[in-house]
């Protein structure tokens, strides 16, 4: 299959056409939230942010990069493990160790004896850290959306079916949707419409996101990753604002189907269960997290971390970033102190953050080449 | 973290599969998808196969461009 075609500097100017003659009969700038952090990267890194801009299309990134939205709480659970715990592994995504606490990350912290904190790209990774070392304790800071939910569920079975007694989990899983009224109820955001992620609608489809039209009049589209499918999802939301309904379109039927991939569902709602979590920037929403229902694999309560609310950098505006209510440029610490190389927040370490994206692609001008 | 990627699902053992690019080949684990097939292409995430692409779906969006740009 020609994917490259979705790439092409073609395709891509004949869809701009498209908007501009759909943004003429509009006549007015629209706001469209993307909610996912890997939209954010498509439209910065190929410039193509910056062209809809000019052309009257706002992009506003959303809640959708999970270690942005990961609270300090959290970290700091993970960070007594490290510091206090023998005998044990911390394993986590690359991304989710670097975050800044109190001027340390999980990767600068001094471990307890024989301890010591592994980098993971998969999570199968903590399941074969935990079998090559049996006598030590290995402890997996699982974070993520619904994307990667179901491959951390089949972890949590395979320890169970395998009775290993030696991983357990400190969970930070959140949910999509439930972000996304919060933000519609707190009218912070005018938007106009939604790019909806698209590999999290893969797992959930697209019937979650169905109140957005349905209660605040909303439209959006379900879109792919390639520059032409993010216009695809433009244009759909567009579209939708000229003939004045709103609907969940999706745009990425190639690997969205409306009812999501319900193997995956199961499996995920077999190791978890929905309960009110916090998040940074929004504080606890209900019903947008996902903890264990065996117990007895859940770190926090088998080691007596406490999860607590905290927030560490009072000048860092992370949490308002991930709600869309500010820019990165308008926190006072971006491009000052805050930087790659030395990050504040999570948005400045996160691939998907938008901080590190605006820093590093903010400038990027569309040239063709996606 | 929410990045995937289609890869071409070349060689199947039981709940592992194993995906080729560019003549790399990786291992996938294809627990989160019904009924994959050998030469299916298959969206990629953190190791595990978490969608199968629909061929037929994937050629309209591609087609609907091949004909844009020969119309205009």
């Amino acid at each position: 299959m020609e994917f490259s075609l979705l790439r092409q500097k073609k395709s891509v100017e004949l869809l701009l056409q498209k908007v501009d003659s759909l943004l003429e009969s509009i006549g007015r700038e629209v706001r469209i939230m993307e909610v996912c952090g890997t939209h954010t990267m498509t439209a910065y890194r190929s410039g193509l942010g910056h062209v809809l801009r000019k052309k009257g299309v706002r992009l506003i990134s959303g809640p959708g990069c999970p270690v942005c939205i990961t609270p300090e709480g959290v970290l700091l659970a993970a960070a007594k493990v490290v510091e206090e715990m023998e005998n044990t592994i911390l394993v986590s995504f690359g991304d989710m160790l670097r975050v800044p606490v109190d001027g340390k990350s999980l990767l600068t912290l001094v471990p307890a004896q024989n301890s010591s904190v592994k980098v993971i790209y998969a999570p199968e990774e903590a399941l074969k850290t935990a079998e090559l070392n049996p006598d030590r304790r290995v402890v997996f800071l699982a974070t993520g959306f619904e994307t990667t939910i179901p491959s951390i569920a089949w972890v949590v079975l395979e320890a169970q079916r395998k009775n290993m007694k030696n991983l357990f989990f400190i969970t930070s899983l959140r949910l999509v949707p439930p972000p996304l009224r919060a933000i519609l109820c707190s009218g912070d955001v005018n938007l106009d419409g939604f790019i909806y992620p698209g590999h999290v609608s893969v797992i959930i489809g697209s019937r979650p996101y169905e109140f957005i039209p349905e209660e605040f009049g909303v439209p959006g589209a379900v879109a792919g990753f390639e520059p032409v499918d993010l216009l695809l999802g433009v244009i759909s939301v567009l579209q939708q604002i000229c003939a004045g309904e709103a609907k969940v379109d999706i745009v990425y039927t190639r690997a969205v189907q409306p009812e999501g991939n319900p193997a995956a569902r199961k499996i995920m709602d077999t190791a978890f269960e929905c309960a009110d979590a916090e998040w940074r920037g929004f504080g606890v929403i209900p019903r947008s997290g996902l903890v264990l229902r065996n117990k007895v694999l859940d770190a926090s309560r088998e080691f007596g971390l406490e999860l607590s609310s905290r927030k560490a950098h009072e000048a860092c505006r992370c949490g308002d970033v991930v709600k869309g209510s500010i820019e990165p440029e308008e926190c006072p610490l971006f491009a000052r102190t805050c930087a790659p190389e030395s990050p504040q927040g999570p948005c400045m370490v996160s691939v998907e953050g938008s901080c590190l994206i605006h820093y590093k692609y903010g400038s990027v001008r569309w040239t063709g080449s996606a | 973290m929410c990045l995937a990627v289609p890869l071409k699902l070349v060689e199947i053992e039981g709940y592992e599969g194993i995906v080729e690019m560019g003549g790399i080949k990786r291992r996938v684990n294809l627990s989160l998808v019904e009924n994959p097939q050998r030469g299916d292409f298959v969206l990629v995430h953190a190791g595990f196969a978490i969608a199968v692409i629909n061929r037929e779906e994937a050629e309209k969006t591609l087609s609907l461009i091949r004909e844009m740009e020969q119309h205009s």
